[in-house]
């Protein structure tokens, strides 16, 4: 449809409806992401943004239309699948596996290529622990017994195990603490660099709008507000409702 | 009571012990992965070693037309899935791997004169006996546990414990009501000690530690076994790496139908084994299970071992309640068990 020159759309949702029983989470949400792009989703507790990323990742069902990199994927699309196409979820809860060591943990990153024959792994762990030194000291490590910050960074890693096409993360700066926060948004942004587009969704709103091309807000499981980030950062009600005052600062 | 005796009384023990080992490690695997409390498991023990029996006596057994028929079923539903969406390159994939090895296995054995098979050397009719029972657990998976993979441990348990009991009738179908032997592995014996040992015994022992460690070697060191042990830990985690629970869930009663079928054909030269002798055998397993709270592997096969030395001496003392003191451990067990830990939720937040 568009010139050659304009970036190909890598997800396109339109009105999309997610339900809990009868009490309805997420009411017509739409949304676009470029390649190479980040787009972030920012909003309040409870709005949606979790059970947004679920849906997408086919954790939960939903009705309207998600059409990724041209293809419709229709709720029935398992989550197996969808990864096998290149949509990786970094979740909320990180979701590690505990008992297992560091490097088994970002090997099972890479399952889903390994079967379909891809054996490069040792080299994409090369790749991993280049942009995340601190994952290759703790290789032997078990996932259990690292900190915070490095869950988090073992959860992104073993994401990026997966070479995915689309990256999405929930809420990366959970719980972590600010010079964390700061490093998890660096690297995020350096993977703007490798051509991944990326999905994040947070409630650390400045952070998010510093490193994102493109912003939603999302609240009461509806956009109320988008545009490109910069905008957004400088929109007096995103000021007021997520920035606070410190907000003309960033 | 003398040397001789205790140590005879150990040896015979240790070597029931192996196998309810074997079984209690494929019991703890299957509820790590699936969360099933795998009652069938002893079936394939009896199809496994009954099946070596009739191929040995150069009948068909019935177990094939029973992989034939699970086969068919699953190439229905899957086929029909896979119809209804369109996805037509599946097709061929289905229809092979569900029904390849039964049908060529089918084909094979009816196309031998009953004498070429029993004639057959016999590690090709264990290899045939394997390549029959095997299949059923994945199968059995398919049919019976995917559909309701999300139940809740109960439901789960009440399923398996149709399965089990469906399986036993099937089981007197198939063989009738008397028991076989087979053909021991290599006739003879070696003296230890003061100890006549069965090459038998010897071969049940060995066996049971190199697929012990084979089974370890599979964990720690393939993908696949890593991708087994991370749905049994972390579910969704598992799931969004790609790792589909339905694959693992059918991994894992594949290798327990392998476990159970070999134990079957290991203990066959030593005990007559009927239809229905494979429960026994599994329930012990499965208090080996228990000891390792279903959980720890090491501490399952060491329970296990416990447990055929813990039968083996009381059938000596008080052979009329051999059963009642095995299956009594379990009292003591569970009592130390809900005292020393500490009840988990299963999704901690």
């Amino acid at each position: 449809m568009n010139a050659a020159h304009e970036p190909k759309t890598v997800l396109e949702v339109s009105d999309l409806c997610v339900a809990y029983g009868k009490v309805e989470a997420l009411h017509k949400v739409s949304l676009r992401i470029r390649a190479g792009e980040i787009v972030t989703v920012i909003g309040p507790n409870g709005a949606g943004k979790t059970t947004l990323l679920s849906a997408l990742m086919g954790l939960l069902p939903y009705r309207g239309d998600v059409a990724y990199v041209g293809r419709e994927l229709d709720a029935h699309v398992e989550v197996e699948e969808r990864v096998g196409q290149g949509l990786t979820l970094v979740p909320e809860k990180r979701e590690l596996f505990g008992e297992m060591s560091v490097e088994d943990n970002l090997l099972l990153g890479a399952f889903h290529r390994y079967r379909s024959g891809e054996r490069d792994h040792a080299q994409t762990m090369e790749e991993v622990f280049t942009l995340f030194p601190r994952l290759k000291e703790r290789r032997t490590q078990a996932a259990g017994t690292l900190s915070g910050g490095e869950r988090q960074m073992l959860a992104m890693g073993r994401a990026l195990m997966a070479k995915p096409k689309l990256l999405m993360l929930d809420e990366p700066s959970l719980g972590l603490a600010p010079l964390i926060i700061k490093e998890i948004f660096r690297i995020v942004a350096e993977l703007k660099q490798t051509g991944v587009s990326i999905l994040l969704v947070e409630q650390n709103a400045r952070a998010a709008l510093q490193v994102a091309d493109y912003g939603y807000v999302l609240e009461t499981g509806e956009v109320s507000l988008e545009g490109p980030s910069r905008e957004l950062a400088d929109d007096p009600r995103v000021i007021e409702t997520y920035l606070g005052l410190g907000g003309k600062k960033a | 009571m003398d040397l001789q005796i205790l140590l005879l009384l150990g040896q015979d023990g240790l070597t029931n012990g192996a196998i309810y080992a074997l079984l209690a490690l494929a019991l703890v695997l299957v509820f790590a992965v699936t969360r099933v409390i795998f009652l069938p498991q002893g079936e394939f023990v009896a199809y496994g070693a009954l099946t070596l029996a009739a191929l040995q006596a150069g009948k068909l057994p019935g177990t094939v037309w029973l992989a034939v028929g699970l086969g068919v079923a699953v190439v229905l539903i899957d086929g029909g899935l896979a119809l209804k969406s369109g996805n037509l390159k599946r097709l061929p994939r289905i229809i092979l791997g569900n029904l390849g090895l039964p049908l060529v296995l089918l084909g094979l054995i009816s196309g031998l004169e009953a004498e070429a098979l029993s004639a057959l050397a016999l590690p090709l009719q264990i290899l045939l006996t394997l390549g029959i029972v095997v299949p059923l657990g994945p199968l059995l998976y398919r049919l019976v546990f995917q559909p309701i993979a999300s139940a809740t441990p109960l439901v789960l348990l009440i399923v398996a414990v149709a399965l089990h009991m469906t399986l036993i009738g099937l089981g007197l179908v198939f063989f009738g009501a008397e028991g076989f032997r087979t053909q021991p592995f290599s006739d003879g014996a070696v003296e230890i000690g003061p100890l006549l040992v069965q090459h038998q015994t010897l071969w049940i022992l060995f066996a049971s530690v190199a697929l012990i460690a084979l089974l370890y070697v599979l964990f720690e060191r393939t993908i696949y076994g890593k991708a087994l042990r991370a749905t049994a830990l972390n579910r969704t985690g598992a799931r969004l790496m790609g790792i589909s629970t339905t694959m693992a869930g059918k991994l894992s009663m594949g290798l327990a139908a392998f476990i159970g079928a070999l134990s079957g054909v290991l203990v066959s030269p030593m005990t007559t084994l009927y239809y229905d002798s494979g429960f026994l055998i599994g329930l012990k397993g499965f208090v080996g299970a228990i000891i390792g709270g279903l959980a720890s592997y090491p501490v399952a096969a060491l329970g296990a071992v416990l447990v055929g030395l813990l039968e083996s001496y009381s059938s000596f003392y008080a052979s009329a309640f051999k059963e009642v003191i095995v299956f009594t451990l379990i009292i003591p067990v569970l009592l130390w068990r809900s005292l020393t830990s500490h009840h988990v939720e299963e999704e901690e937040e």
